[in-house]
């Protein structure tokens, strides 16, 4: 079939509302990186905002800079990059399921890697459990953690893609399972702890709740090294995810594998999941809350609904840290309790909405 | 020919579905897919671009065997719209613009560009093109359906029910366009369709199924009121109405 080619009045219309999904991302990363100095500069110590990019740029030297390069800056890259990799492996777990209620929380994987991990710290002696709350669970061999996050995160995905076969990934049915191998995966953790000692089964619950202020500068480089590659890869897939979207049967006739395209894709979300909650513990609801707020402002078009989410989830997760670390200063919640309270609402808001993406 | 369907057969371990299908398909030929529900129709089309793949027999695109072709391969020859089309929250273009995904590298150019450019004007929806898809009529949504179809730049146009949703007006635009792009660019397209009347007004050669075989195939003198009669189980006369055969039921 040969088509004639003419210009004709769509392009520029299109090219505009291009710059426009453009400008939004390039809105994105400027508030991202404002709100990063500001999350930067709050704390039990505050550092004004000019002197904290100042030390980041200039490399001032003096005590906000020991301040900033050993405590704040980790944390705040580690809510960055795990805010990040979870919306996107929200988001892709939504475009391969073809399920908008879709999350690694939601799914259960998080609660499957978070039993995994502390398989890994409690029985195979990766970590020290402790009672000092500060510092609750040590993690001394990261990549046993790790590894047994994503095994544990791999057999709930592993069931997870069975039973969408089966049942076409209808979205109660999905929830239905995530519910399961949640209540399955948190129950194996509470049969660890029953093993456990008082103070132990205290460091295990205050582990659970997801906090990045324990992350140290090789967490957050490991952190970094899976979830940048893994968001390369869906980006690099974005095309393919797209098709997806319109059903397996158009995917399929415009040469996308699909099943391959489904099993890489939660995959990768798996891995970020395990490794994300293997150092940081369980964050939920944000890669429900992360994609779904792109969705609404720029669509659904892969292209800019990864890097939107990728974005948007860095942000989710900064602006709960900083929250809660100042709303009932001197005391720090752990961003985990934060994060559930924006995304359950918005959870019921979905479900009551009827799926719609 | 360029699409040679020799012996298929398909079947579930409960039932079979299809039972040595063999037709042939040439260049700029509109062909009517017709028969009761159940019988095999959507199974047929779906073998053909190996969306299923056939238990017995072989489909051949010019001397090529669909089945050992790679899905990219056989997305480049043939397109397919599928009887439900999911609405989704991406506008028209973009929606479109999917249709290169068997021609694309790492992003689209300019001429996947300018290809769904031409599409949207062909089909009257260059006014839409920024409007998002799950805004629109189902009519709309099937248009870009097709539309998605043919920037696929295909030979062969596989088409499941595309009209069965639409009202009067839609269905006549729509077989009218598949019509024109079969006759301007020489494109094959097999359709698979319920109303017998539009069938006889838009498609060159017609295909009626029974019991998951091919019943009779041939030009408009074999949609006879004996064989409508066997294949559907329903009495009715064909008569002349405009120049064009009209099946009208005997109730």
């Amino acid at each position: 079939m040969h088509i004639d080619l003419q210009a004709g009045p769509v392009a520029p219309r299109y090219a505009a509302y291009l710059r426009g999904k453009r400008l939004f991302l390039a809105g994105c990363l400027v508030v991202l990186l404002a709100l990063a100095c500001v999350s930067i500069s709050v704390g039990s110590v505050t550092i004004p905002v000019r002197e904290v990019v100042a030390t980041l740029v200039a490399g001032r030297p003096g005590d906000a800079s020991t301040i900033i390069w050993n405590i704040r800056l980790p944390r705040v890259l580690a809510a960055c990059v795990a805010g990040a990799g979870l919306a996107v492996a929200g988001g892709v777990m939504q475009s391969v399921l073809r399920n908008p209620l879709s999350s690694p929380y939601t799914l259960g994987i998080s609660h499957a890697a978070g039993f995994g991990a502390a398989v890994a710290i409690t029985l195979l002696g990766a970590g020290t459990v402790s009672a000092h709350i500060a510092d609750s669970v040590v993690v001394r061999n990261p990549y046993l953690v790790t590894i047994c996050a994503f095994v544990a995160a791999m057999v709930a995905t592993g069931a997870l893609l069975a039973i969408s076969r089966i049942r076409s990934s209808q979205p109660e049915v999905m929830v239905l399972v995530g519910v399961a191998l949640a209540a399955l995966f948190t129950a194996g953790t509470t049969f660890l702890q029953y093993f456990s000692s008082a103070d132990q089964v205290a460091a295990i619950v205050f582990w659970t709740f997801g906090d990045v202020g324990r992350a140290s500068w090789p967490d957050v480089a490991l952190l970094t090294a899976v979830v940048l590659p893994c968001t390369a890869w869906f980006q690099l897939n974005r095309w393919n995810y797209n098709a997806l979207d319109a059903g397996d049967d158009t995917a399929r006739s415009l040469g996308v594998h699909a099943e391959r395209v489904r099993v890489t894709g939660m995959l990768l979300s798996s891995l970020i999941t395990a490794v994300v909650v293997s150092f940081l513990g369980i964050i939920g609801f944000i890669g429900l809350l992360g994609p779904h707020m792109v969705r609404r402002l720029i669509g659904d078009d892969q292209r800019f609904l990864l890097p939107g989410s990728f974005l948007v989830g860095a942000i989710i997760l900064l602006v709960s840290d900083t929250l809660a670390r100042i709303v009932l200063a001197p005391i720090v919640l752990p961003v985990g309790i934060l994060t559930a309270f924006f995304g359950a609402p918005l959870f019921l808001y979905l479900i009551v909405r009827g799926y719609r993406r | 020919m360029m699409l040679e369907v020799d012996g298929v057969g398909f079947g579930y371990p409960s039932h079979p579905v299809l039972e040595e299908v063999s037709f042939s398909v040439r260049p700029a030929e509109f062909i009517a897919v017709l028969g009761p529900n159940g019988v095999g129709k959507t199974t047929l089309l779906r073998c053909l671009n190996a969306l299923l793949r056939p238990g017995v027999g072989s489909v051949l695109l010019e001397d090529r065997d669909v089945l050992a072709m790679s899905r990219p391969e056989i997305a480049r020859e043939m397109a397919y719209v599928s009887q439900r089309t999911q609405p989704m929250r991406m506008t028209v273009f973009d929606s479109v613009l999917l249709g290169r995904r068997p021609h694309m590298g790492f992003d689209v150019t300019s001429r996947d560009l300018a290809i769904t450019e031409a599409i949207l004007q062909r089909l009257d929806l260059a006014e839409l093109a920024l409007r998002y898809v799950d805004e629109m009529s189902g009519g709309e949504v099937q248009k870009v359906a097709i539309a998605r179809a043919l920037v696929q730049e295909p030979r062969i146009l596989l088409l499941d029910e595309p009209t069965s949703s639409l009202d009067l007006k839609n269905q006549l635009e729509i077989l009218g366009l598949v019509r024109d792009v079969v006759r301007e660019h020489g494109v094959a397209a097999l359709m698979t369709m319920h109303d017998l009347n539009l069938a006889l007004r838009f498609a060159d050669r017609f295909i009626l199924m029974k019991g998951g075989a091919i019943h009779a195939a041939g030009g408009r003198e074999v949609v006879t009121a004996e064989t409508i009669g066997c294949v559907y189980d329903v009495q009715v006369t064909v008569e002349q109405c405009c120049g064009f055969p009209v099946v009208v039921p005997c109730v």
